[in-house]
C-alpha cells in the first residue's frame, strides 16, 4: 500500500487509512480524515522531517508516521 | 456589579486566540501561574455589560480536549473538573474560518462538556482569499450556538461578540448528553456513582484520562484502572471512535454553511510557500538560522551590557548610600551586601532575558521558529532530542530556567526529559563573568588566530561550543540509558508567516520578565541572605579573633586598607572559609586552593557570585572603581606557594573555566527541573552528573596542562 512517506513534492494523495493507532488519533485530530486530499510541499534537508498541505495548511510529520498514512 | 462571569478562550494554535485576548482586554491583564504549575497564566479584564467586567482566562492552544503534551494537560485539567478555580462560566472557542473543520472538532467536544459555548469565527479574510466562503447565520443554526465574526487581530466585531456573550449568559444551557459516538451507559453511571454526578461526557473524559488529571488522588486512579478492565475500556479506540463519528457530524455541517470556489489545479503561490523555500532550504536555512543566531547573540552579550552596567552601578550606589546613611550593624550589613545584593543579582540578569524573549518571540510569532524545529529535527533526533528541543537550548545561553520552562511544549516525556537534563550545559549568562575575567588573566590579549582573530574572542566562542556539544554529547549518553514504550513524535503545525505584532512582543517580554523576577528572583535572593549570613559569622568567637589578629600583626594599617585586610581574614575564618578549607583535599587535584573553594561553595548556589567572592576573598572593597580590572591584577599577583610561579597560570585557568562549564551551579535551575518533573531524582541526577562531568573534566585539563 501507498503511503505519504512515498509521494513526491507536489504529488498528491488522498487518505484511505492509518496503520498505527496511537498516531492515528492526533493525526485524525490534526485534520488527516480518511478522504482529504494531501499534497507533499516539503522535504527538510536531510530527507527528514516532511511537510504536507492538507485541509488548507501545513502539517509536519517525520516519514516514519507518513508511513503509517495509507493514501491511494 | 454583579458577580464578573469567567470567560475562557479555547482555540487550535495559531487560531487567534492571542489577538483576540489582547483586544479585548488590552493592557488590563495580569499573569499568574495555574495552580500547582508555574505556567503562564494570562487573566484580562473585558468591558462585556454597563456594569459588568467579565474575566477572560487565555489558555494554551490545543488541538483537541486529549492533552498530548504538557501545556495541553494544563487545560483540561481545569475543563475536566468543573469545582476548579478556573473552571469557565462560559467558552469562547476562536476557531480560523480558513480551516474550519479541524477547528470545530475542538468546538464540538467543549460543547460537549456543557460549559455555555460561544463560536467566534476568526481569519475570514484568509479563508476569502482561498475561496472560502461560510454562512455564519446557517453555521450558528446548525451548532445551536451563538456565532460570531471577528477579526481579533485588527479588533473588529468586537461588539458582536459582546453580544452573542450576553445572550448566551441569560440563556440557561443544559449539558449535552446526547453524544454522537456510542458508550456502555453502565459504565458512565457506575463512575457517576463512584466519583460524583456529572454529565456523561465528563465522565468519559474522568475514564479516559485520570492519570492526568490532578482532581484525582492515587486511590480515584486506580479505582478508574479498576472500571477500565472491568468493562474492557480502550481509551485510544473510543478516542479515534468518537474523533471520526464528530467529524462525520461534522463534516455534514460545514459542507451545508461553507461555499468552497473551485480551485485552479495550479494554485497560487502563496508568500509564504516562497518564503518557506528559503527558510527550508538544504544551504540558506542553515545559514540564515545561524545569521539569526548570530544577531541575537551580539544583542544578548553586546547590547545587553549597557543597561547591564547601568543596573550594577545602580545598586553599587544605592548600597553605599545606605551603608553611609544607616548605623554600622549587622543588620544594615544583612540589608546590603545581603538583601539588595541579591535582588541586584537578580536585576542584572532583566537586559539579557528581555533581548532573548524579544527575539524569542519575534522568531514564534512570526512562524519561523518551527521551520527551524522542521530543519533541525533531524539532526537533533540523533543525539536523543527533538526538533523542538531547539528553543531550549537556544534560550540556556540566556537562563535556563525560562529554557527549561519552555521544553512543556514537547510532546514526548523522553525527548523532553532529556532537553530539561542537558538545557543547563548551555553556557548561560552568568557564566559570561566568570569567563570574562579569566580568560583575561590567561589568555593573552594581544595575540591574534591568523592574525586575524582576537584570541580571547576565539577563547571564549570555543567555551560556548564546548557547552553545546557537552550537551549534545550527554543528551545521546541519555537516549542509549533511558528506555521508555512512548513513542516520539514531530507532527506539528507549520503556521503561516505573520508579520510579528508589536504590542504583542512588547506583552511577552514583559510576562517573562515578570515571571523570571518573581520565580528565579525569590530563589536567588534568599540564597544570597545565607551565603552573607555564611561569609560573615563564624564558630564561637573566630570572627572577633580574626579582626584582633590583623590589627595586632599589621599595627601600621589604617583606614580601607586595614578594612579589607579584617574582611579578609573574617571570610577565612567564616562559616564559608571553613567550608573552603574542608573542601580543599578534594579539588587540589584541580588545581584550586581553599580560596577558590570558598568561591566555588559561594557560587554552587548561583554562579553569579564568583566575581564577588573573588573581590572579598582578595580583600577589595565594594567601592574600588572598575572592580574587574582591579580583581583581574589581584589575581595576577597571587603566588602559588609551592611553586613560587603565579597561581593563576594556564593550567589552573583552563581547569576553571571548564569547571564553570559543566558545573551545576544554580539552585533556580535545579528548582526549575524539580517543578517540571515532578520529582527530586531529577535535579539529584542532573546534580551529579554535571558536577562529575565538571570535576573530572578539570582535572584531566588541569594534569595535562600542568
Amino acid at each position: 500500500m501507498k503511503t505519504i512517506a512515498s509521494l513526491k513534492i507536489g504529488e498528491r494523495g488522498v487518505i484511505v487509512g492509518f496503520t498505527d493507532e496511537v498516531l492515528s488519533l492526533k493525526l485524525l485530530e490534526m485534520g488527516c480524515l480518511p478522504g482529504t486530499q494531501v499534497t507533499l510541499t516539503h522535504i527538510a534537508p536531510f530527507g527528514d522531517p516532511i511537510a504536507i498541505k492538507v485541509t488548507g495548511y501545513t502539517l509536519s510529520l517525520r516519514i516514519e508516521e507518513a508511513q503509517t498514512i495509507q493514501i491511494v | 456589579m454583579k458577580k464578573a462571569p469567567k470567560i475562557a478562550l479555547i482555540g487550535n494554535p495559531n487560531a487567534g486566540k492571542s489577538s483576540l485576548f489582547n483586544s479585548l482586554t488590552g493592557l488590563r491583564q495580569k499573569t499568574g501561574n495555574f495552580p500547582g504549575v508555574t505556567m503562564d497564566k494570562l487573566i484580562g479584564k473585558w468591558h462585556i455589560e454597563s456594569d459588568t467586567d467579565a474575566e477572560i482566562l487565555d489558555l494554551p492552544g490545543i488541538y483537541s480536549i486529549y492533552p498530548k503534551s504538557v501545556d495541553e494537560q494544563v487545560v483540561i485539567n481545569i475543563l475536566a473538573n468543573p469545582q476548579h478555580p478556573d473552571y469557565p462560566d462560559m467558552a469562547i472557542v476562536v476557531v480560523d474560518a480558513s480551516n474550519l473543520k479541524r477547528n470545530l472538532l475542538l468546538f464540538s467536544q467543549v460543547r460537549d462538556l456543557g460549559i455555555p459555548t460561544i463560536l467566534a469565527l476568526n481569519m475570514i479574510d484568509v479563508a476569502e482569499n482561498a475561496g472560502i466562503v461560510i454562512n455564519s447565520v446557517k453555521l450558528s443554526r446548525e451548532l445551536n450556538v451563538q456565532v460570531a465574526e471577528v477579526n481579533a487581530k485588527k479588533g473588529i466585531g468586537l461588539n458582536g461578540l459582546r453580544l452573542a456573550v450576553n445572550k448566551t449568559l441569560e440563556t440557561k444551557y443544559g449539558s449535552n448528553d446526547s453524544l454522537p459516538v456510542d458508550y456502555d451507559t453502565d459504565l458512565v453511571e457506575e463512575i457517576k456513582e463512584k466519583y460524583g454526578d456529572t454529565d456523561d461526557y465528563h465522565a468519559l473524559l474522568w475514564l479516559a484520562e485520570h492519570d492526568n488529571l490532578k482532581q484525582f488522588d492515587e486511590k480515584q486512579r486506580a479505582g478508574f484502572d479498576q472500571l477500565q478492565e472491568k468493562y474492557h475500556w480502550d481509551t485510544q479506540k473510543f478516542q479515534a471512535k468518537e474523533t471520526m463519528a464528530r467529524y462525520e457530524v461534522l463534516n455534514e455541517i460545514v459542507d451545508s454553511c461553507l461555499h468552497q470556489s473551485p480551485v485552479e489545479e495550479d494554485p497560487v503561490i502563496t508568500w509564504s510557500e516562497r518564503l518557506d523555500k528559503v527558510f527550508l532550504h538544504r544551504f540558506w536555512g542553515y545559514f540564515i538560522f545561524l545569521g539569526i543566531l548570530f544577531v541575537m547573540f551580539q544583542a544578548i552579550f553586546t547590547w545587553a551590557t549597557y543597561p547591564q552596567d547601568l543596573i550594577d552601578s545602580g545598586i553599587a550606589s544605592l548600597n553605599d548610600f545606605l551603608k553611609t546613611q544607616l548605623p554600622k550593624s549587622q543588620l544594615t550589613g544583612l540589608l546590603t551586601d545581603g538583601l539588595i545584593a541579591g535582588i541586584g543579582g537578580v536585576l542584572i540578569f532583566i537586559p539579557q532575558i528581555a533581548f532573548l524573549f524579544l527575539f524569542i518571540s519575534l522568531l514564534e510569532e512570526t512562524g519561523y521558529m518551527s521551520r527551524v524545529m522542521f530543519i533541525m529535527d533531524k539532526l537533533m533526533r540523533r543525539f536523543g532530542l527533538n526538533g523542538k528541543s531547539v528553543v531550549p537550548l537556544i534560550s540556556g545561553v540566556a537562563c535556563a530556567v525560562p529554557a527549561i520552562m519552555s521544553t512543556r511544549s514537547i510532546g514526548s516525556w523522553k525527548d523532553r526529559l532529556i532537553t530539561i537534563m542537558v538545557t543547563p550545559l548551555m553556557s548561560c549568562s552568568a557564566r559570561l563573568p566568570i569567563y570574562t575575567i579569566l580568560i583575561a588573566l590567561v589568555v593573552p590579549e594581544t595575540s591574534k588566530l591568523f592574525g586575524f582573530f582576537n584570541l580571547q574572542g576565539v577563547a571564549l566562542f570555543g567555551l560556548y561550543l564546548l557547552g553545546f556539544f557537552m550537551a549534545l554529547f550527554s543528551a545521546w549518553v541519555m537516549k542509549l540509558i533511558l528506555k521508555t514504550k512512548e513513542r516520539s513524535y514531530f507532527i506539528m503545525e507549520l503556521p503561516t508567516f505573520k508579520a510579528p505584532r508589536f504590542n504583542h512582543i512588547m506583552l511577552s517580554i514583559w510576562n517573562s520578565v515578570k515571571a523570571f523576577v518573581h520565580e528565579a528572583g525569590k530563589i536567588i535572593v534568599a540564597i544570597s541572605v545565607v551565603l552573607w549570613v555564611l561569609a560573615s559569622y563564624g564558630p564561637g568567637d573566630a570572627m572577633q579573633q580574626a579582626e584582633i589578629k590583623v590589627k595586632t600583626e599589621n599595627p601600621t594599617l589604617t583606614g580601607k586598607d586595614l578594612e579589607n585586610k579584617i574582611a579578609a581574614q573574617k571570610l577565612e575564618n567564616s562559616y564559608a572559609g571553613i567550608f573552603g578549607k574542608t573542601l580543599e583535599p578534594v579539588i587540589k587535584p584541580l588545581g584550586y586552593d581553599w580560596k577558590i573553594g570558598i568561591a566555588l561553595i559561594t557560587s554552587f548556589a548561583a554562579r553569579e557570585v564568583f566575581v564577588g567572592t573573588m573581590s572579598t576573598i582578595y580583600s577589595l572593597g565594594a567601592d574600588v572603581e572598575d572592580q574587574d580590572a582591579t580583581i583581574k591584577n589581584r589575581m595576577r599577583a597571587e603566588i602559588n606557594p609551592t611553586t613560587g610561579k603565579p597561581l593563576y597560570d594556564t593550567a589552573l585557568g583552563f581547569s576553571l573555566l571548564i569547571f564553570y562549564a559543566f558545573a551545576m551551579q544554580c539552585m533556580s535551575t535545579l528548582a526549575t527541573t524539580y517543578r517540571e518533573t515532578k520529582s527530586w531524582k531529577y535535579p539529584t541526577i542532573q546534580f551529579v552528573y554535571m558536577t562529575a562531568l565538571a570535576y573530572i573534566s578539570a582535572f584531566i585539563v588541569y594534569q595535562v596542562l600542568k
